[in-house]
């Protein structure tokens, strides 16, 4: 509870979907250029979540042509259109820092079996 | 001198969007209502100036003369009182109330306030020395300012030299700060940047007087 709690509510999204580190995601962006919008998909596995309220963020890694590519996103930013779910992860940890060293087969995060 | 002024309370900080979508680091300041308590006027007080009050304050707890102040005026009590020195106050009458709304067309603000005091501070904290080396030889001199002069020319230090002292709690004004929000309903003003003081932080806003109206 902090005492500008009572601003930040108007910001805060309520459309986001439950998600945590280990889950691969869709995070439809939106992009202005010049003066017509569209929007941009990044979609990769999210390896932190982190801080709380209005400042809470979260960071999507992908591989782009071999190259990883990590994105910090505010959960509750007005750029993100829409959050889509693809899988969730099995994973042990909330920061999965250990992917960055990984490449190929081993960089890969273990999908959650539900039964 | 400013022509627009007001006095606040520091809430905290937070961060909002703007229209971009960009994110805005912003200072909640609560701007109650400033209800006119004594308009000054240079032919009689040699200065102009507005002294007014904000808030409430319970009968019993007023002194004497507070009392009698703010019985005269006819204004009901306020925590404090405070003057705001106005460049013209021919628009202002004893009893008027002046909220936020004052603001909502200044673009910046200049925001004055007492900042957080740090006690005695050495040279590193109070005028950024860069201290000295962490090993080859450093013994217990890490944060130290060093010497503060010559030898028998001057023999003496120099005044004004930075040395450890007392740092902070002090008066400190920030300026051109860029109005965000200025929101009447619930007496809010939103301020690009931080502010001096603590949060609680009575505080003083005038219209940036290094900007043009």
């Amino acid at each position: 509870m902090q005492r500008t709690d009572f601003i930040d509510e108007a910001n805060l999204r309520d459309d986001i979907p439950d998600f945590g580190a280990g889950d691969t995601l869709k995070v439809h962006v939106r992009v202005i250029e010049g003066n017509r919008q569209r929007i941009q998909v990044f979609e990769g596995v999210v390896i932190r979540r982190q801080g709380s309220g209005v400042r809470e963020t979260f960071t999507v890694r992908k591989l782009s042509f071999s190259v990883g590519v990590e994105r910090t996103f505010p959960v509750h930013a007005p750029v993100i259109d829409h959050i889509e779910v693809v899988s969730r992860g099995d994973v042990r940890r909330a920061k999965l820092y250990y992917l960055r060293d990984r490449i190929g087969k081993r960089a890969k995060v273990r999908e959650k079996r539900e039964f | 001198m400013a022509n627009k002024a007001l006095v606040g309370e520091k809430v905290g900080m937070t961060q909002v969007w703007d229209s971009d979508n960009v994110v805005v680091p912003v200072t909640v300041l609560r701007v109650r209502p400033n209800r006119v308590v004594q308009v000054k006027t240079a032919e009689r007080d040699g200065y102009s100036a507005l002294q007014v009050t904000f808030g409430q304050r319970e009968e019993h707890k007023l002194t004497r003369p507070e009392a009698g102040h703010f019985g005269a005026a006819g204004v009901q009590p306020g925590v404090r009182l405070l003057e705001l020195r106005l460049d013209d106050v021919s628009g202002y009458e004893v009893g008027q109330e002046l909220t936020v709304e004052t603001l909502a067309e200044v673009a910046h603000v200049d925001v004055t306030s007492v900042s957080k005091g740090r006690g005695f501070a050495g040279v590193m904290k109070r005028h950024n020395f860069k201290g000295q080396r962490a090993s080859h030889g450093a013994h217990k001199v890490h944060r130290k300012p060093g010497a503060v002069g010559q030898c028998a020319t001057p023999s003496r230090v120099f005044k004004g030299k930075k040395m450890p002292g007392r740092m902070g709690n002090q008066k400190t004004t920030t300026q051109n700060l860029v109005v965000v929000e200025a929101d009447a309903e619930r007496d809010l003003l939103l301020v690009r940047g931080s502010v001096p003081g603590p949060t609680g932080a009575t505080v003083l806003i005038r219209n940036a007087v290094k900007r043009s109206q």
